[in-house]
């Protein structure tokens, strides 16, 4: 062991070195690892708010997704309620119009039928008429003998 | 090695002998300050280089690998020591990567650095700093400085000397024998620091230059040392690391 003079200046070296390292080199270099840390630390919080957010926004459109379904499903069901609804008046209006169409057509049936009627007997009278003037073989009075043409008439 | 001309324990040393300027206590090994300075250059050259570009970015490979070693050395003096002292830990790395360094050179094959010198007329060549004490205690007594220091000034004078004193016997009586015991724990402090070190290099040196001596069998003796100071190069640098932190934080514990 021999300590000499290099000891001194080997400690006045280690203080230059120390010195330098606490002035230039620390604090930058821990600086920029702290910085780091704090960005990629942010950057996680972020990206986990980001993923909460994501499921957020899945669940809220699974949930929409199911209201729209419900409301098709319940639109398509007043839809069919108001088609047999349709069909069902269409078929009363439709029975209505028959049987009103069929009423007049009876009504006017009816109107000829008594109107062929009327002028059946007139002329059955009048045939009747001619008949018994031929087998009688003279004229008879019309106007004279109208009742009886009369009720012979009612009588046909 | 030259058997042929000197024998083994010339040779010897002659290894261990310092390129030396001046008599007595004037002495200056020219080789241990020029490798250490050296050394200290290229970590703080190193060191500097990167945090001048720092960025919080995407860091590129060196700057990686420098803030691998700077969060190690963070990471160890947090665990150790809990008060606020901007000192202590670029004071860590400075001792960490810088005896790192100086151990490293203990890898490189013994005869190598001192025949390049000799073709240039210089014959003597210790190139391990760190097995010089010099360089040893001068790191041990910046630390135990910086240990008197913290102490005086976190407990004051008049705590420091009562810290020496009032334990580990509580009567007035055995403060003598306090202060003696006292004395004995914090000098040993720095002098295990210095002689630790000093003593697994210097041994490790030795061996590298006794199996120089062993002939053509050294090849696979030489690999298998060589790869043993994987562990001891990084562990002494460790050691020396931690145990200046852990005394540092002591001389700041208030009792």
């Amino acid at each position: 062991m021999n300590l000499n003079m290099t000891l001194v200046g080997e400690l006045i070296a280690f203080i230059v070195f120390v010195i330098f390292c606490m002035k230039y080199v620390w604090p930058p270099i821990i600086g920029a690892i702290e910085a780091r840390q704090a960005v990629i630390a942010d950057g996680l919080a972020a990206s986990d708010r980001a993923a909460k957010d994501l499921e957020l926004a899945q669940e809220k459109a699974t949930a929409q997704l199911k209201d729209a379904k419900a409301q098709a499903a319940g639109i398509v069901e007043a839809a069919k309620k108001r088609e047999a609804q349709i069909v069902e008046e269409a078929a009363v209006k439709a029975q209505a119009e028959k049987e009103k169409i069929l009423a007049s057509g009876h009504a006017e049936i009816d109107t000829e039928r008594n109107q062929a009627k009327e002028e059946l007997r007139q002329q059955v009278a009048i045939l009747a008429v001619a008949g018994a003037e031929k087998i009688l073989e003279r004229s008879i009075d019309a106007a004279v003998h109208s009742d009886i043409l009369d009720k012979l008439v009612a009588e046909l | 090695m030259s058997a042929a001309e000197i024998t083994s324990q010339e040779y010897i040393k002659h290894h261990l002998t310092n390129l030396s300027v001046g008599e007595g206590f004037m002495t200056i090994h020219l080789d241990t300050l020029g490798w250490s300075v050296f050394l200290g250059l290229v970590f703080i050259m190193l060191f500097r280089s990167v945090a001048k570009k720092a960025s919080t970015g995407v860091p590129g490979k060196l700057q990686c690998a420098v803030e691998m070693v700077v969060e190690f050395v963070d990471d160890s003096v947090k665990s150790t020591f809990h008060g606020n002292n901007p000192v202590i830990a670029p004071l860590a790395l400075t001792i960490f990567v810088w005896v790192l360094l100086m151990n490293a050179m203990d890898w490189v094959p013994v005869d190598l650095i001192p025949r390049i010198f000799e073709l240039f007329g210089v014959h003597y060549m210790k190139a391990v700093p760190t097995t010089d004490p010099n360089m040893t205690f001068a790191l041990a007594l910046g630390v135990f400085a910086l240990i008197i220091y913290y102490s005086i000034k976190v407990k004051g004078i008049g705590g420091f000397i009562k810290e020496l004193t009032t334990q580990p016997f509580g009567h007035w009586s055995l403060y003598p024998v306090n202060f003696i015991l006292e004395m004995v724990t914090l000098l040993a402090r720095p002098l295990s620091l210095a002689l630790r070190l000093f003593g697994n290099l210097y041994a490790g040196e030795l061996i590298f230059l006794l199996i120089a001596t062993i002939g053509l069998f050294q090849l696979p003796v030489h690999f298998l040392w060589a790869a043993f100071h994987l562990l001891v190069i990084p562990l002494q640098a460790f050691i020396f690391m931690m145990l200046t932190i852990l005394y540092l934080s002591l001389a700041h514990e208030d009792h």
